[in-house]
C-alpha cells in the first residue's frame, strides 16, 4: 500500500473542497476501497473519511418515493420496514449480497461504486484494461467464467458485481449528487457506464463530486416484485446470474413490468427488452421465456461464460414465475 | 478412577485460542524484529535479468533487499524423509540463482523496520526478465507424461496383481470412464509464516509448520550448521493440511534475511503467495476400468491416474494406491504418470491419492451399480475385501459392513430410488449417494518425556504438533491414564524442536506414533515411583512387589487392598524429590519393512532407546507381531441432495459419516476431524478450484474471494457416528489416525446422489450449476 493522508470531513461542503487535492479518495464502509489500496489497484493521495456526515436517514416521501442517505448500511437499509414492504425486491438484493458482517459496514454510497470482481482486475501480474489502461485484457482470452455476456466490449467484459444496483436498475432509482458547482440527480440507468474503448470509467460522477441520497421513486405495484440469485455457494459469493423483477399483473395481465439482470451485464442491466415482451401479455410461462428469450437476445458468452446465457434466462423465467405466478 | 482416554473432554487449548491468547508463528513479540516481504515472479519461465530497487530503498525504513545476487549460499540438503527435513522443491532452493521456473516464485526480499514500510517498497521494486516459453497445461502436454519410479514417501507407484487385459475381455459387464479433478489449494486460516533470529552462531525459528523436527533437519543441513544449534518453535498452528508438511522457501528465507541484516526476521506470505509458493493438491485425469460378472462380482480393476508435477520436484498424487486394497478383485492395474508443467510444486493435501483417488473409484462403482441396476450398497457388500490382497495381509481390525449398515439407517437409504430423477420434494429433486471412506493407519517411531512432579502436578514432552487437530488434548487424555492423574494435573506441552523426537504431522500418524510413548513414558515414571516406595522402610508400601501395586488418582496402592498406600507427593516428598522422569521411545513403523533403525549414538532418541528396554510398556508394544497385519481405516459416507434442476442449484440436505477408526480417544475432537473431513470434501464436490491462466500458466483465483470453500450456509446437518473398536494391533491405545479419512468418499458420495436426483453424471470436479443445466 501506498502512504496516503486521512482526514476526516464533518460535512459534505468540507468533503467536496478536500477533493481539490489532487488523488483524493472517499472512503464510506471501506470494505472494497480498503481491499483495492492494499492490492496497490487503488493508490489514493489523500482519503477522505465521510462517515461522520449525516446522511444516514432513510425519509419516506410524501410522494410515496423513498430517500435514502448515502451512508445508511446495506443491512439498515434491507432491514427498514419501509422498504421491505414497498419495495422487497431491493431488501432481497441487499441481503443476497456479501455476508452479514460486510453488510453492516457497506454502505449505499460504497455499493454503488464497488469495483469489479474480474480476478484479472485483482491480480497484478496481469494485463487489464480497466486497472492500466491500454495494457490489454487478461481475461478475454483467459479464464472468464465470471465475466460479462451483456455491454462487452473488445476492451472489457467485466461484470458490475453489485446486488443492490440490480435492484435498484429496475426500480428506476435517481442518485443525488452534490458537487463544486452544487447538487444534481443522474438516473440510474445513467450513472454506470459501459467500458467501450475506456473501461477505466465506470460512472458518472466527476472528480469531487459526492453522492448524497439515493431516491427511489413510488412505484405502487412494487410490492409485488422479487431477486432472486444464482451462485456457486449458498451465500457470501457474487451472482453468477441474477434477476430483479417488478410486476403490475391485474387480471393475469402483465400491465408493467420493471426487469433487471444481474452478474452477466458490465453494468447493472435494465432489461427493456424484456418489458417489451412482458407490458401488456398475460402472465404465463410462455410470455416469460419469450422475455427471457429478449433479455438475452444480444448476449454474447465467452470460452467459460457461455452457460450463463442460458441460465440467465432460466433466473429471469424462474424470477417471473415466483412473482408473477402463472395464470 | 476411569480412563481418560474415550472422554470427550474440552480442547486444552480452546480458551488460549478463542482468547487470542495462543501464539502463533508470526506471533512471537521479538525484540528489534524487522519485517520482511516477498517479491515473486512474474512471468512463469525464464531467468531474472535485472531487479531495480532503487526507488525502494528510498522507502524509509527500508533496511535492504536480498536477491540472489546478495543471497547467502544455501547447502543441498540430502535427505527426503519429510520427519528429518523434506525441502517442498528439492531443485529450487530459494535466491540460489536466476532461473524462474513458475509463476510466483521467490525472486527477493524485501527488509524493513514495519511490515507496512516493506510492502510500499516491494511494490516498487521493478523486475525485468528474460521470459522463455513455459510448459502450460496438463492436457496440452499429455504426451510427455512419464511414470515415476516411486510414490508419496518412496510408497510404489504403479501397482499390479494377475491379468486385467485377459479378465476384461471376459466380463459381462464393463465400465470405463474418466474421471478429472482440478487443482485444489489448502487454504489453511494461517498462512505460511516464519520467525528467525540468530544470537552468534545458534538460531531460533519460529516457523507455521507440521514438523518442527523436520524443520530443525532442514535448517541445519541447509544453512550447514549443526543441528543443536537450531532451536524451532510451533506451539500453536492454524491448520496445514499437508500445506506445511514440507518445508517452504519462506522457512528458509526468514533467517537467510536475518543473517543478512543482522536483525531478528519475519515472513508471512501473502494469502495470494500461498496459492503459488506454498503447495496445492495436483490435478488429476483418472481413467477407471471396471469389469465385473452379472452378479457384480468385479474380475479386474484398472486404475490410470495422470497428474502435473513442477520442473523443481516430483510428487506424485497417488490416487489409485487406495484402489489397490479397497475391493475384491483378482486382478489390478494401477499406475501413475506425471506431466511437469511450469507450476510450483505440488504437495501432500489432507488424504493426498485418496481425496481425489476414491472420487473416481467410487463414482465408477456408482456406474457399475447403475448398469447392473444394482442397489449401490449391494455391490460394495459383494466385492468386500476380506482381506488386503495386494500385500496378502489380514486387516489389523476392519468393520466396514458396520460402517455400511448404519449409515444406510441414518440417511433413510430405503426411500432412495433407483431410477434416478423420480423423486421430489417441491422444485427440488431429491438424491441419494453413498461411498467407501477409507485412509491408510499410520505410525511411526516416537519419543517422548514424561516428568512427575513433587506436587503431584505431571508433564510430558513430545517433538510433534499439534497443528489444530486436538493433540495437546488426546495427548492429555493419554498422559493422564499413564500417570493415573486427573488430565487437568497434566501439561503436555509440543512443538519444540529441543523435545524429544515426534512424529511429522502428516499422514493421519501423530495420535497413533506418539500416544503410545507417552503411555509408555508416564507409565514409566509411575513405576518408578512405585519402585522407590517398595525400597523406602518409611513407605507403607515397603517391601511389596511391583505388580501388587496399583496407581490411581495420584495415590498408588496395594491392589488387593486399597487403603494401604500413598499419594505420589508422600512419596517424592519424603525421598527429597522434586521431579521423576523418563523418556520411552516405542520404535515402531507401519511402512518400514524390516527392523527400526537405530537413533544415532548419543542422540536423545538413543538414551530413551536405552532407557525403553526397561520399559514393559514399550518392550510388549514392540514385541506385539504386525508383520502380518494391513492397517487401514475405514468408513461409509451416505449423503441426500436435494437438486435445482432449472437453476442448476445444489443443496446438500445430509451427510452421514460411519467411521472405522479403532479406539475413539475424544469423540469432540474426533467428531470435528471427521466433520472437517466432510466439509472439505462438500469444498471439492461443488465448489473448490484453482484457475491457471490457459495463456501464460499463472495462478488467476488465488485469493478467498475467488477459490470458494463452503460458508455455513452450504454445510447441512453432519451426522458422524464411530464403531470404536480398538486395534489392539496398532497400539496399546487402539486408535488410528483420523485427521483425513473423513475427506475421502464423500465427494463421490455427493457426486452419486447428485446424479441419483437428476440423472446427470458429472465427471469433472466441481460439480457447478453450469454443468448440470448443460
Ligand atoms: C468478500 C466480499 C463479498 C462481497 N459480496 C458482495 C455481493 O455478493 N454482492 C454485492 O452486491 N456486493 C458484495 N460485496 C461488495 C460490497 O457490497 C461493497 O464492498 C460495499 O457495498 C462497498 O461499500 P463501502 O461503504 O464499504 O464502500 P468503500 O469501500 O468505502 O468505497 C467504495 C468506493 O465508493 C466510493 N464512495 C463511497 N461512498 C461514496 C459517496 N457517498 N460518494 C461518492 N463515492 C463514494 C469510494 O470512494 C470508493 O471508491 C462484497 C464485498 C466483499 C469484500
Ligand atoms: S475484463 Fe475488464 S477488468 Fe477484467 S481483465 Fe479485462 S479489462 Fe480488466
Amino acid at each position: 500500500m501506498e502512504p496516503f493522508k486521512l482526514i476526516r470531513v464533518q460535512d459534505g461542503q468540507s468533503a467536496i473542497n478536500a477533493t481539490l487535492t489532487a488523488g483524493s479518495k472517499f472512503i464510506a464502509g471501506g470494505t472494497n476501497m480498503l481491499d483495492l489500496m492494499k492490492l496497490n489497484i487503488e493508490t489514493p493521495k489523500q482519503v477522505i473519511d465521510i462517515n461522520k456526515l449525516s446522511l444516514y436517514q432513510i425519509e419516506e416521501l410524501p410522494n410515496g418515493g423513498i430517500k435514502i442517505g448515502a451512508l445508511v448500511k446495506n443491512s439498515d437499509l434491507a432491514y427498514h420496514p419501509a422498504i421491505a414492504k414497498k419495495y422487497p425486491v431491493l431488501s432481497e438484493a441487499l441481503l443476497s449480497g456479501a455476508s452479514p458482517q460486510l453488510r453492516n459496514m457497506a454502505s449505499v454510497g460504497g455499493n454503488l461504486m464497488q469495483r469489479t470482481r474480474c480476478p484479472y482486475f485483482y491480480n497484478a501480474d496481469f494485463v487489464c484494461n480497466k486497472r492500466v489502461p491500454g495494457s490489454g485484457c487478461g481475461a478475454i482470452a483467459g479464464y472468464n467464467r465470471n465475466n460479462a455476456i451483456l455491454g462487452t466490449s473488445a476492451q472489457c467484459i467485466a461484470t458490475h458485481p453489485s446486488d443492490m444496483c440490480v435492484a435498484m436498475a429496475a426500480l428506476g432509482a435517481i442518485i443525488h449528487v452534490q458537487g463544486v458547482k452544487g447538487v444534481k440527480t443522474i438516473p440510474f440507468s445513467e450513472f454506470h457506464l459501459l467500458p467501450g474503448q475506456t473501461p477505466h470509467l465506470e460512472h458518472n460522477l466527476r472528480q469531487g463530486e459526492l453522492i448524497t441520497h439515493v431516491e427511489i421513486p413510488p412505484i405502487a405495484y412494487a410490492a409485488r416484485s422479487h431477486y432472486l440469485k444464482v451462485r456457486d455457494r449458498a451465500s457470501y459469493e457474487f451472482a453468477l446470474t441474477s434477476a430483479a423483477v417488478i410486476l403490475d399483473i391485474q387480471n393475469g395481465r402483465i400491465l408493467k413490468s420493471h426487469i433487471a439482470l444481474g452478474g452477466i451485464g458490465t453494468k447493472p442491466w435494465r432489461a427493456d427488452l424484456a418489458e417489451k415482451v412482458l407490458n401488456g401479455a398475460i402472465a404465463n410461462q410462455q410470455t416469460y421465456r419469450a422475455a427471457a428469450e429478449a433479455a438475452l437476445s444480444q448476449a454474447k458468452g465467452y470460452k467459460d461464460n457461455s452457460f450463463k446465457i442460458e441460465l440467465a434466462k432460466r433466473t429471469l423465467v424462474r424470477a417471473l414465475t415466483t412473482t408473477g405466478g402463472i395464470s | 478412577m476411569n480412563p481418560s482416554i474415550g472422554k470427550p473432554i474440552d480442547r486444552v487449548d480452546g480458551r488460549l485460542k478463542v482468547t487470542g491468547a495462543a501464539t502463533y508463528a508470526a506471533e512471537f513479540p521479538i525484540k528489534d524484529l524487522v519485517y520482511g516481504v516477498s517479491i515473486t515472479s512474474t512471468i512463469t519461465k525464464g531467468r531474472v535479468k535485472n531487479i531495480d530497487s532503487r526507488q525502494a530503498l528510498k522507502v524509509p525504513g527500508v533496511i535492504g533487499i536480498m536477491t540472489s545476487e546478495n543471497s547467502m549460499q544455501l547447502h543441498f540438503p540430502a535427505g527426503s524423509d519429510p520427519s528429518n527435513g523434506k525441502f517442498a522443491e528439492k531443485d529450487l532452493l530459494p535466491l540460489q540463482n536466476d532461473r524462474v521456473f513458475y509463476g510466483g516464485q521467490h525472486i527477493a526480499i524485501i527488509v524493513a523496520e514495519t511490515f507496512e514500510q516493506a510492502e510500499q517498497a516491494a511494490a516498487l521494486v521493478k523486475v525485468t526478465y528474460d521470459e522463455q516459453p513455459a510448459t502450460i497445461g496438463i492436457e496440452k502436454n499429455i504426451t510427455t507424461a512419464y511414470k515415476p519410479a516411486s510414490g508419496l514417501g518412496g510408497g510404489e507407484a504403479q501397482i499390479k496383481r494377475g491379468d486385467v487385459e485377459t479378465a476384461m475381455l471376459s466380463a459381462a459387464v464393463k465400465t470405463e470412464e474418466t474421471y478429472t479433478t482440478p487443482v485444489y489449494h489448502h487454504n489453511a486460516m494461517e498462512p505460511h509464516a516464519t520467525i528467525a533470529q540468530w544470537e552468534g552462531d545458534k538460531l531460533t525459528v519460529y516457523d507455521a509448520t507440521q514438523s518442527v523436527m523436520g524443520v530443525k533437519g532442514l535448517l541445519a543441513a541447509t544453512l550447514g550448521i549443526p543441528a543443536e544449534k537450531v532451536q524451532v518453535y510451533a506451539l500453536y498452528i492454524g491448520g496445514g493440511f499437508g500445506s506445511k508438511g514440507f518445508t517452504w522457501a519462506n522457512t528458509l528465507l526468514a533467517p537467510m534475511a536475518a543473517k543478512q541484516f543482522n536483525r531478528p526476521v519475519k515472513l508471512v506470505l501473502s494469502r495470494q503467495q500461498v496459492f503459488s509458493a506454498a503447495g496445492r493438491r495436483t490435478q488429476t485425469i483418472q481413467k477407471i476400468t471396471l469389469g465385473a460378472d452379472q452378479t457384480g462380482k468385479l474380475s479386474a480393476i484398472k486404475h490410470a491416474t495422470t497428474s502435473e508435477t513442477s520442473f523443481v520436484d516430483e510428487f506424485v498424487e497417488t490416487a489409485g494406491l487406495a484402489t489397490s486394497m479397497l475391493y475384491s478383485s483378482p486382478n489390478l492395474d494401477v499406475s501413475h504418470e506425471l506431466v511437469r508443467l511450469n507450476r510450483g510444486t505440488p504437495c501432500p493435501a489432507r488424504a493426498p491419492g485418496e481425496a481425489p483417488g476414491t472420487y473416481a473409484l467410487e463414482v465408477a462403482m456408482d456406474e457399475l451399480a447403475h448398469q447392473l441396476k444394482m442397489d449401490p450398497l449391494q455391490l460394495r457388500l459383494i466385492n468386500h475385501a476380506d482381506m488386503e490382497e495386494q500385500k496378502k495381509k489380514q486387516f489389523s481390525e476392519k468393520s466396514l459392513k458396520e460402517c455400511y449398515e448404519r449409515g444406510a439407517e441414518a440417511i433413510g437409504w430405503k426411500n432412495r430410488k433407483a431410477e434416478p430423477g423420480t423423486l421430489k420434494e417441491g422444485n427440488y429433486l431429491v438424491g441419494y449417494g453413498m461411498a467407501t471412506a477409507t485412509y491408510p493407519a499410520n505410525r511411526s517411531a516416537s519419543t517422548a518425556k514424561a516428568t512427575l512432579f513433587a506436587n503431584g502436578n505431571a508433564e510430558i514432552l513430545c517433538g510433534t504438533q499439534d497443528i489444530g487437530t486436538g493433540t495437546y488434548t488426546v495427548m492429555t487424555q493419554v498422559a493422564a491414564d499413564g500417570f493415573s492423574l486427573s488430565p487437568d494435573k497434566v501439561k503436555v506441552k509440543l512443538g519444540n524442536s529441543s523435545y524429544p523426537k515426534g512424529a511429522q504431522s502428516g499422514g493421519s500418524q501423530v495420535s497413533a506414533s506418539v500416544g503410545p510413548p507417552i503411555r509408555a513414558a508416564a507409565l514409566g515414571v509411575i513405576s518408578k515411583l512405585i519402585n522407590l516406595a517398595i525400597s523406602d522402610t518409611a513407605s507403607p508400601l515397603h517391601g511389596y512387589k511391583e505388580e501388587d501395586i496399583a496407581a490411581d488418582n495420584g495415590r498408588i496402592h496395594l491392589v488387593k487392598n486399597p487403603d494401604k498406600g500413598e499419594t505420589y507427593s508422600q512419596v517424592m516428598t519424603r525421598q527429597g524429590l522434586d521431579k521423576l522422569e523418563a523418556q520411552a521411545k516405542t520404535n515402531v513403523s507401519t511402512r518400514q519393512q524390516g527392523p527400526p533403525t537405530p537413533a544415532p549414538a548419543g542422540s536423545p532418541e538413543a538414551k530413551a532407546e536405552e532407557e525403553s528396554k526397561t520399559n514393559k510398556a514399550v518392550q510388549e508394544d514392540e514385541k506385539t507381531d504386525r508383520k502380518d497385519f494391513a492397517f487401514h481405516s475405514f468408513g461409509a459416507q451416505f449423503v441426500k441432495v436435494l437438486v435445482d434442476p432449472d437453476l442448476g442449484m445444489i443443496r446438500i440436505d445430509k451427510i452421514v459419516g460411519v467411521m472405522d477408526i479403532g479406539t475413539v480417544m475424544n469423540l469432540k475432537t474426533a467428531t470435528n476431524q471427521i466433520m472437517g473431513g466432510m466439509i472439505f470434501g462438500i469444498g471439492m464436490a461443488l465448489m473448490e478450484n484453482t484457475q491457471y491462466d490457459p495463456n501464460n500458466g499463472r495462478v488467476v483465483t488465488r485469493d478467498l474471494a475467488q477459490y470458494l470453500v463452503p460458508v455455513h450456509a452450504d454445510i447441512p446437518e453432519i451426522e458422524v457416528q464411530f464403531i470404536n473398536k480398538p486395534d489392539t494391533f496398532i497400539s496399546p491405545i487402539g486408535a488410528r489416525g483420523i485427521g483425513e479419512i473423513g475427506i475421502t468418499g464423500i465427494t463421490a458420495a455427493i457426486a452419486n446422489a447428485i446424479y441419483n436426483a437428476t440423472g446427470k453424471r458429472v465427471r469433472d470436479l466441481p460439480i457447478t450449476p453450469d454443468k448440470l443445466i448443460a
